[in-house]
């Protein structure tokens, strides 16, 4: 399963958003060599993700009752990929946050593909992209829900803000489900940040650069906000903060 | 405090103010009454400095200081406050991290020291007692589910946080029941009535001029002031309407 016989190309459609030169010269081996994690039965894993250039995939089993979290930002480029395939089992759970944040050329992404196999397994994905110049973040999340996994309940939300024209945003929502009793929920939103408000937070004294990184501040926690540990939590916030300030206009 | 001479202003290349002069002195409050699509609104945000409303001619003086060369928050800094109509919801931004930042901002701008967390939490709590407004909303995010009228008193709550010179208030009484009419009236007699601030209250209805009783009323028709007067002059408007008046 999951295995490439041969260098994918933006043809395929778990790679179209994908950067074509890295594609072209990528290693075969290393693509085809997935991470493996298991989460045992009951168990919680939470993984913190700074993602590199390059591609990274993971390849995650939770066990029944258990609990999966990851939690990522990518901010590298030229090509950055983090991908997961997450199988849940009877009542797992798989929660996801991630933040594309950038600028110049660089193209961000996140792939996922979230596997509910047993009944009464659920997950809740959201990812944020702030992105300028001429970079692009994308999420293409894929949910299956086999015949058997009745009561799934799956979730996934993405929204993206472009600072300035030139830089874009792909969402590929896409949904599989071959049992009746599911609630499967997706959003995806891609936008500039509120003018509006921009202008009521400056009626109200704040310099423009001090309103813009405040909501982008409130836009990103969205990623973080199932993170429990408020440390943890705030840690990533102004790590993703920190590369606006490093390198946006 | 606020001198306006012979205002054009434009928006989308449709002339909305047209010649308005109006002066506004310490301790002056000012109602501005007028039909719809007289201008009113426009007049707030051209004195706001919002972005898209194009000032052709005339003049603005604000203390003394050109306020049509100053951006937005420059002016805010400078001791303008407007109150807007409809109070602009800011997702995952809460009042008092927003407050605290704008406060800040004015303070930092004018050279003054910030405050620090302990006394901004002390203002922001008598300012919210003086509107009757429950202090964990102001823990939420700005106006996110907030209903009409606690907008309009969280715009007061930020009026009197904020501690402006001019207030210019755009039909902050809409959508306000009486009572919390009464509280906004009066939140806005306590924070604005002194002998070195003023108000420019702009509304279509006399019940918010029983409670904040100006001192001059002016009609709006046209993008221009037509008309000028005492107190009495609302009353007249209620009585006749716009068009009676105004002609």
């Amino acid at each position: 399963m999951n295995e490439l016989a041969t260098l994918p190309t933006t043809r395929d459609e778990n790679w179209r958003y994908a950067d074509p030169t890295w594609l072209a010269s990528a290693d075969l081996a290393e693509l085809n060599d997935w991470r493996e994690i298991t989460v045992p039965a009951g168990e919680t894993v939470c993984e913190i993700l700074s993602v590199e250039p390059g591609a990274e995939r993971l390849r995650v089993n939770v066990g029944q009752g258990g609990r999966f979290e990851l939690f990522a930002i990518n901010a590298a480029g030229p090509y950055a990929r983090a991908e997961a395939v997450v199988t849940l089992k009877e009542g797992a759970h798989f929660e996801f946050g991630g933040v594309t944040i950038g600028g110049g050329k660089n193209r961000q992404e996140f792939v996922t593909r979230t596997v509910h196999s047993a009944p009464g397994a659920s997950s809740n994905q959201v990812v944020r992209s702030v992105q300028w110049g001429q970079a692009v973040g994308n999420f293409l999340g894929r949910i299956e829900v086999v015949k058997d996994a009745q009561k799934t309940d799956a979730a996934q939300n993405f929204r993206a803000i472009l600072l300035e024209k030139g830089a874009s945003a792909n969402a590929k929502p896409e949904l599989e489900i071959f049992a009746d009793d599911v609630k499967c929920a997706h959003g995806a939103a891609i936008g500039a940040l509120d003018d509006t408000a921009g202008f009521y937070m400056a009626s109200r004294g704040l310099p423009p650069e001090v309103a813009r990184k405040l909501l982008i501040h409130a836009f990103v926690a969205d990623a973080f906000e199932a993170i429990q540990d408020e440390d943890l939590r705030g840690e990533m916030l102004a790590k993703a903060l920190n590369v606006l300030d490093e390198e946006a206009v | 405090m606020l001198k306006i001479e012979n205002l054009h202003a434009e928006v989308d290349g449709k002339q909305i103010l047209n010649g308005l002069s109006l002066e506004v002195g310490a301790g002056e409050v000012h109602a501005i009454m007028g039909p719809n699509g007289a201008g009113k609104s426009t007049l707030a945000y051209v004195l706001g400095g919002r972005p898209g409303y194009e000032i052709t001619q005339g003049t603005v003086e604000f203390l003394g200081q050109d306020m049509l060369e100053l951006e937005p928050h420059e002016r805010a800094a400078a001791g303008l406050f407007l109150g807007f109509q409809y109070p602009v919801e800011i997702p995952g931004v809460s009042n008092v991290q927003f407050l605290r930042e704008a406060l800040n901002a004015q303070r930092k701008a004018r050279g003054e020291e910030p405050f620090s967390g302990g006394e901004f939490l002390k203002v922001a709590k008598e300012k919210a007692g003086l509107l009757k407004l429950d202090m964990e909303m102001l823990k939420r995010p700005v106006n996110v589910g907030f209903s009409g009228g606690e907008k309009k008193r969280a715009e007061m709550v930020q009026m009197g946080i904020l501690d402006p010179r001019l207030a210019v208030l755009d039909e902050t009484d809409s959508g306000l029941d009486i009572d919390a009419l009464r509280v906004v009236g009066e939140g806005i007699n306590t924070i604005m009535r002194a002998p070195d601030k003023a108000v420019l209250l702009i509304t279509h209805y006399q019940r918010l001029l029983d409670v904040v009783q100006p001192d001059f009323v002016h009609v709006l028709a046209r993008g221009r002031i037509v008309k000028s007067g005492g107190p009495e002059l609302a009353h007249q408007l209620e009585e006749e309407g716009y068009e009676a008046v105004a002609a």
